[in-house]
């Protein structure tokens, strides 16, 4: 029988760990609630049903967050989820916003504008967070994350992120496990910052595909050659993952300081994030 | 000397970095049933100050442990107790230690020696690593006190085994990690119980290993306090990731019936390694062939 890279993970314990994680972590900030943005899609859906395992509908607030251009069904699913979850979901619509913008850059091809939604929606959600005292809910899960494929201070920006070590196989499995709609967990991944976008296409390369190389390549340390013969991929497509994950390493750090003094914020600092928690 | 005694594991969750309000957690872990039932009472590594202290390490350093823990020092007349913090030597170098406290005094000290600089740790660039595994000998009798990353170098327990201990108090801040869709458990947390069920077998000893819970930055502390017979049953297995108190009792003459058995120690020869290793030591790191 073919292996499985990565392995399905027990799902009891790792919902376990995860939601006991985001209780403590409102206990130790102080913060009432959780806010997540959703989209639609099985990673929001994912962050938003652990959340509410974890403290319960009340509190956690969803946020629904469409442009004029969006897929309406985007917005839809969005709605099925927060009411199977049985939680308040806010609509904030970005349009004036992005639009007032764009207004003035007319030529800016899709990803600019993508990326400038990703980053309104981020501070909607930093916001409500001040307004509600509540914790924003990352959405990232850890193929993203390595990839590099999200927008940076956008989508990549909350203070906590209770996915950011699930490779996708692994955020559908626990969406499967903690019983998200069919069409949730089925319908092809797609960040929808421009009509027709999938992710897979846009990557130039499946989730199953991507998942596996890099399970390989960083949990198991294995070396490209190794990790193309574990899956029968060509090395150059083993290759250009690790080139991608190598190009978004400024993704997964704080903003880099030049040393001037003896001790530097992220470099000779050091001072965990739960100090004194 | 030879009668059971009875044993708190304290799968506690430390604050980081609050010495005060630790203290307080630890007075009050032993006023829990277990707590009180017990003989010996032993909490995890880095119990009054939490793990991963990075920068705070100089700052919870205690220089006078003595004058810092008196309430510890005075719970501890009614039973022994096992604690972890940062001490700080007359050198000015800060070491990762457990203590045993007994009839209000400070009966034991051990400074970590094996310190994890690894993955997800990074104790060597913070602490100074202890140089010594000293069995001692308490009113329980005679133990050896592992920290963490101690118990997985062999030759801690060895030498502890050899110095005539008959308890190893195994103080833990271990993470959980290894997520399995058929296993229960987190695979760290199943290759700890090997490890002690082992040892405890290799060196016909009782084991004893106390795992915090809680989070500290995302790291999942996992719990999974246990402890091991001579013959490497296990005589308690605790639950992952929560915050819990166990009891356990330990009875020296297990001790007896196991070496009367399988006399393993009887045979064992130290002359033998020591030996080797001097014949080793010269060409250590050097290349193979």
């Amino acid at each position: 029988m073919a292996k499985t890279y990565p392995p399905p993970l027990q799902p009891d314990l790792a919902v376990a760990i995860i939601t006991r994680f985001l209780q403590e972590e409102l206990q130790k900030t102080g913060f009432g609630r959780f806010v997540v943005g959703l989209s639609g899609g099985v990673d929001s859906a994912l962050s938003c049903a652990l959340a509410v395992r974890a403290v319960g509908p009340e509190r956690v607030l969803a946020v629904k967050m469409p442009y004029r251009l969006s897929d309406p069904r985007s917005e839809r699913d969005a709605g099925t989820v927060a009411a199977l979850l049985g939680v308040a979901a806010d609509r904030v619509d970005i349009s004036p916003m992005v639009d007032a913008y764009f207004a003035e850059e007319a030529e800016a091809p899709p990803l600019r504008r993508g990326n400038f939604m990703a980053r309104v929606r981020m501070a909607v959600l930093f916001d409500r967070s001040a307004r509600e005292k509540a914790l924003v809910l990352g959405t990232s899960n850890k193929t993203e994350l390595l990839l590099g494929y999200g927008t940076w201070y956008g989508d990549m920006a909350s203070s906590l992120n209770p996915i950011g070590d699930l490779y996708k196989s692994h955020v559908w499995q626990l969406g499967a496990h903690l019983g998200l709609p069919r069409e949730i967990l089925e319908k092809p991944p797609s960040a929808d910052l421009w009509q027709g976008q999938t992710d897979e296409g846009e990557l130039g390369l499946t989730y199953a595909e991507a998942d596996a190389v890099l399970y390989l390549l960083v949990d198991e340390r294995h070396t490209v050659e190794e990790a193309a013969e574990a899956t029968g991929f060509p090395l150059s497509r083993v290759q250009s993952i690790l080139a991608r994950v190598e190009a978004s390493q400024f993704k997964r750090r704080l903003p880099v300081i030049p040393k001037l003094t003896h001790r530097t914020v992220g470099i000779d600092f050091r001072y965990p994030r739960d100090w004194g928690r | 000397m030879n009668r059971p005694f009875r044993c708190a594991l304290i799968q506690m969750t430390p604050a980081l970095g609050l010495f005060r309000e630790n203290l307080e957690r630890h007075l009050a872990w032993l006023r829990h049933p277990e707590a009180r039932e017990a003989d010996l009472v032993v909490f995890p590594e880095l119990s009054l100050t939490g793990y991963l202290l990075q920068d705070l390490v100089a700052e919870v350093a205690l220089s006078d442990p003595e004058g810092a823990l008196g309430p510890l020092l005075e719970a501890s007349r009614e039973r022994d107790l096992v604690v972890g913090l940062v001490l700080e030597g007359p050198d000015f170098l800060f070491h990762n230690a457990a203590l045993y406290l007994s009839a209000g005094r400070i009966l034991h000290v051990h400074r970590k020696v094996y310190l994890p600089t690894y993955g997800m740790f990074d104790e060597g660039r913070y602490f100074a690593p202890g140089n010594a595994f000293q069995a001692f000998d308490t009113p329980l009798g005679r133990m050896g006190i592992l920290i963490c990353e101690d118990a997985w170098h062999l030759s801690a327990s060895y030498l502890y085994a050899l110095q005539g201990a008959h308890t190893l108090l195994v103080l833990s801040g271990s993470p959980g990690r290894g997520l399995r869709v058929q296993e229960a458990e987190a695979a760290s947390v199943q290759a700890w119980e090997r490890v002690g069920q082992t040892l405890a077998q290799f060196l016909t000893v009782h084991w004893v290993y106390v795992n915090r819970a809680g989070y500290e930055d995302g790291l999942a502390f996992a719990g999974g306090s246990y402890a091991a017979d001579p013959f490497g049953n296990l005589l308690l297995d605790g639950a992952e990731n929560v915050e819990a108190a166990y009891g356990v009792t330990i009875r020296p003459s297990d001790v007896r019936r196991a070496r009367t058995l399988t006399p393993l120690l009887r045979d064992e020869r130290p002359d033998l390694v020591l030996r080797e290793l001097e014949a080793l030591l010269p060409r250590r790191g050097a290349p193979l062939g």
